[in-house]
């Protein structure tokens, strides 16, 4: 058992095996959280840098309470509080890392590519906390650990990705992982937050809301960047909402025990109503915990083995 | 001072010529083509009738003795971009990749929209350059798009074509006015064309790749729609347009059919077009990042096709040189380009003629005499009497290309490692050899 | 590595009766059942506390509760070995402090695994006492730990693997002796 990589980049790369891995393993993570000592030795004397540059404090605190839950030490380097400000170079900023003795390194950025990037770059291991429009993995892991929580598997599922789907990273590794894992993925969306040949990943295309959420059992709201209306994408947030916001009306096409996910942070009113955001079928609150427990797997599973498989007894 | 280029065959499509025969150059000039099987004494004639002067021999039993080639689309960033390439530099890469003429873009710090950067350019390429350099000048005061330059000022100076490549002219009525203009000199405007609101932020081709890699995409009709434009413009003034590095299928079709309504273009391909497709970026290498961006294979193969029927009739490198550190980033960081004139005979050699995609006789002539014909230049020719400028080709030679290797400031080449055929192994300039076996 | 099987040193027999002996020990030494607490080590030591257990419930009349304890995160060897261990979970159906602890494994070889399950239940909680209770003790500790219940004592050579199979989990009741052509430390299991 194990991963057998270096690096957690993307859902894309990893098999369906592996997945079921790393959600089975979340599982005994998630109990330590439930614990009144919340920490195992298993990362003990392991450093675990988080490199953002591009806010996120919820992404970044779930690594860092994991690190340091799995009993690894942790720094951060933040874009704003670093000398990356002052215009040093990727590599540099990388390789400075990697001397002060870091074994994984949690990287955050706006440009697609930038963990492979990294990957390439340093020794540790490197697990992507969000690159750009391309891959949020953590992400996705953490909202299928949920989903299989709540319904036990993913065959025959049909879930609904519901928003800007061009911009978002967090769709592109749902839609990786939930189809390896047998799920029936629509995405929905105004066709100008659509990526072109979207289709060609095996969903099932909506720019209607009504349409794609007819019988869905989840339903994964995107965060709305409002600042891609600025940008002319659509119109405005009103007619945004009316035409796509998940409001309780619209749920109800859904079927009654439908979950619904929202990666955060929310803005309430505009792609989900707050009736949804607070009700029952909301997993929203569970997700953040989730995480956690995800980011601990995954850290323990990339922790670095040698070539013996023997035991102690 | 005689160079005599021993038993190859001579490809000249320029004057129809493909035999087995030797090459004499005298004073610098193209003195005889002596068929094979002619004798030896002859075939030096001119050394018997003139002891005192020397003979360099080049052996070149089976390889190929082709005019020249002419990359009529280079950037050599001097002045102002020296730490990117300089004329120097860039001159001796051409020279490396066969080249013997090279055409360089006006997009440099000051922009040659001015005849004192075009003489400049001369100048320093006399005095530092191996290949003959042939400036092009702005369309627009600063490439800006906004005012035009003043053309006959720079024509005046050297200048032997106009463009704002790296930037299109977006505003219609700006290039409408250029094109009329350079009817004053049936001057060559070659555009860049890209619609800047449809490409805005792209890194890469629209598409499939795109979608996949979260890269923004930039659309083929950020292309097309421009090159339509620049057609119908071109049809309505008459003058004449040379469409620069064609990426798209639907712009094959564009040109192909105003060819054929008799609109004076002309167009040219890259051989990273016509190699690689937008699936290349998956490595997120930044040596990738270049514009027009690498397209699908559809498009690829739209580009092959229009190079086999004419429709395209020059390839030219679009050589784009860039720092190491300028391309050690994040892909959205890095510049655009591809540092090019060292690998283009190789690639096109594998990707051509290697796979029967077009004659050996029409390969030679997009890098030769279609170029000349178009920038109106007296090269590109094997004819007796003209400027002795030869290549040598090895058609066999096979090697891994290695930036490492290059003489370009520029090592950024997505063909790093590939293994290629069909090497220059000699290069002549006015019967001066540059480059022997790789060697500047 | 070559393995051949050298010896049966137990057969369902005589696990039977050994865990009958055990259950026994155990309710002697504990002075009764109260605040006990059965824990299995995964993997084999689940069923063999599953067994006391019953074992206990038979001559008591009292069932008491069993847990199960997971030591993948608590091993001390993590970085040396590759691929990691999968991680299970650990279910202790009572809050542990206060209560004594029979901590249940198969084998008892260099004492690693016990090192790593009373760390592990030390975090669960603060029980009064914990005692370890194994199937066979067959010497080679490399840490001063020792068994307060053992069901038989097996001098070992290092190149031994001692492999006790149980029909919850490998189909049949019976312990024998591997020899292996090099040294090789007790698998995990």
């Amino acid at each position: 058992m194990g991963l057998n990589r270096k690096d957690v980049l993307g859902l894309q790369e990893l098999t369906a095996e592996e997945i079921q891995l790393i959600l089975d393993t979340a599982v005994p993570m998630k109990d330590i959280l439930s614990r009144e000592i919340k920490k195992v030795p298993t990362l003990r004397g392991k450093v675990v840098a988080t490199l953002f540059y591009e806010p996120s404090t919820r992404t970044r605190m779930s690594f860092e309470l994991a690190a340091k839950y799995m009993g690894a030490d942790t720094m951060s380097l933040a874009v704003a509080t670093s000398s990356v400000q002052k215009g040093e170079s990727f590599r540099d900023t990388a390789q400075t890392i990697e001397s002060m003795g870091v074994d994984t390194v949690i990287l955050r950025h706006s440009v697609s590519g930038s963990a492979q990037y990294l990957a390439k770059i340093v020794k540790a291991s490197v697990i992507n906390g969000g690159d750009g429009t391309r891959e949020h993995p953590t992400q996705a892991l953490l909202d299928m650990f949920t989903i299989r929580e709540k319904r036990g598997s993913f065959a025959g599922m049909k879930v609904v990705i519901l928003g800007d789907i061009l911009h978002s990273r967090v769709a592109r590794s749902n839609i990786w992982g939930l189809t390896k894992m047998g799920a029936e993925v629509r995405v929905v969306g105004p066709p100008t937050l659509m990526p072109p040949e979207i289709d060609k990943l095996g969903v099932k295309v909506y720019y209607q809301a009504e349409d794609a959420l007819e019988g869905a059992d989840v339903i994964n709201v995107l965060r709305l960047q409002l600042e891609r209306q600025q940008k002319g994408l659509f119109p405005t947030v009103r007619e945004y909402h009316q035409l796509y916001g998940l409001t309780p009306a619209r749920l109800k096409l859904a079927r009654p025990d439908a979950l619904v996910l929202h990666p955060g942070p929310m803005n309430r009113g505009v792609e989900i109503a707050p009736e949804v955001a607070d009700s029952p079928q909301s997993t929203i609150v569970e997700q953040v915990a989730n995480g956690v427990a995800i980011r601990m797997a995954l850290l323990y599973l990339l922790m670095e083995g040698g070539s013996s498989s023997e035991g102690i007894s | 001072m005689k160079v005599l280029v021993k038993g190859g065959r001579v490809i000249d499509p320029a004057n129809g010529l493909d035999l087995v025969a030797d090459v004499l150059i005298d004073q610098g000039k193209i003195a005889a083509i002596i068929p094979d099987g002619q004798s030896q004494a002859d075939a030096a004639g001119g050394a018997d009738k003139n002891p005192s002067a020397e003979v360099t021999v080049i052996e070149a039993t089976g390889k190929l003795i082709v005019p020249g080639l002419i990359d009529m689309h280079v950037h050599l960033r001097e002045p102002g971009f020296e730490r990117k390439e300089t004329i120097a530099s860039g001159t001796r890469a051409a020279a490396r990749g066969g080249f013997t003429s090279v055409v360089c873009m006006p997009n440099t710090q000051p922009v040659a929209d001015n005849r004192a950067v075009i003489e400049f350019i001369i100048n320093q390429a006399r005095s530092t350059g191996v290949v003959n350099v042939y400036p092009i000048g702005a369309i627009t005061k600063g490439s800006r798009g906004e005012e035009l330059s003043e053309m006959a000022d720079l024509a005046a100076g050297g200048a032997i074509a106009f463009s704002d490549d790296g930037r299109p002219v977006m505003n219609a009525q700006i290039m409408r006015l250029a094109l009329e203009y350079a009817k004053i000199g049936d001057w060559l405007i070659i555009p860049h064309c890209e619609d800047l609101n449809l490409s805005a932020e792209g890194q890469m081709n629209e598409g499939y790749w795109a979608m996949l890699l979260g890269l923004k995409g930039i659309p083929a009709v950020a292309e097309e729609a421009m090159i339509a434009r620049d057609l119908m413009l071109a049809e309505m003034t008459g003058s004449r347009l040379h469409i620069a590095h064609v990426s798209t299928a639907g712009s094959v079709q564009l040109i192909r059919e105003a060819k054929k309504r008799g609109i004076r273009v002309s167009a040219e391909v890259t051989p990273h077009h016509l190699v690689l497709t937008d699936e290349a970026v998956a490595s997120f290498s930044t040596s990738t990042k270049v514009n027009p961006p690498l397209r699908s294979e559809k498009d690829r193969l739209a580009l092959l096709e229009g190079l086999a029927d004419g429709t395209i009739e020059v390839i030219a490198t679009d050589h784009a040189p860039h720092t190491l550190e300028e391309k050690d980033c994040e892909y959205n960081y890095a510049p655009f380009g591809i540092s090019g004139l060292e690998t283009a005979v190789p690639l096109v050699w594998s990707e051509l003629i290697e796979k029967k995609v077009i004659s050996l006789e029409k390969l030679i002539a997009c890098l030769t005499v279609n170029p000349a014909r178009i920038l109106g230049l007296a090269k590109g020719s094997l004819g007796i009497g003209e400027e002795a400028d030869l290549t040598i080709i090895d058609p066999e030679m096979e090697q891994i290309v290695r930036v490492d290797d290059f003489v370009s400031q520029g090592k950024n080449s997505p063909f790093d490692g590939w293994q290629l055929k069909g090497w220059p192994v000699a290069t002549i300039v006015k019967g001066r050899v540059v480059m022997k076996n790789g060697q500047v | 590595m070559v393995t051949k099987t050298k010896a049966e040193i137990m057969d369902e027999d005589r696990i039977r009766r050994t865990i009958i002996r055990i259950a026994h020990e155990v309710i002697e030494r504990n002075r009764g059942v109260k605040d006990l607490v059965l824990v299995g080590i995964r993997r084999r030591g689940v069923p063999l506390a599953e067994r006391i257990g019953r074992g206990i419930q038979e001559i008591e009349g009292e069932r008491v509760p069993i847990g199960i304890l997971d030591i993948t995160l608590y091993r001390d060897d993590l970085t040396t070995i590759g691929p990691q261990p999968m991680v299970q979970q650990t279910k202790i159906p009572v809050d542990i402090t206060g209560k004594t602890i029979v901590l249940v494994d198969d084998v008892l070889y260099t004492g690693r695994t016990v090192r790593a399950a009373l760390d592990a239940l030390m975090d669960l909680g603060r029980p009064k006492k914990i005692l370890l209770a194994v199937l066979i003790d067959r010497g080679h500790r490399e840490l001063p730990i020792r068994a307060d219940f053992v069901g038989r004592n097996v001098p070992t050579s290092k190149r031994e693997i001692v492999h006790v199979k149980l029909k919850e989990i490998d189909g049949e009741d019976r312990v024998i002796i591997e020899e292996t052509n090099r040294l090789f430390n007790q698998p995990y299991n």
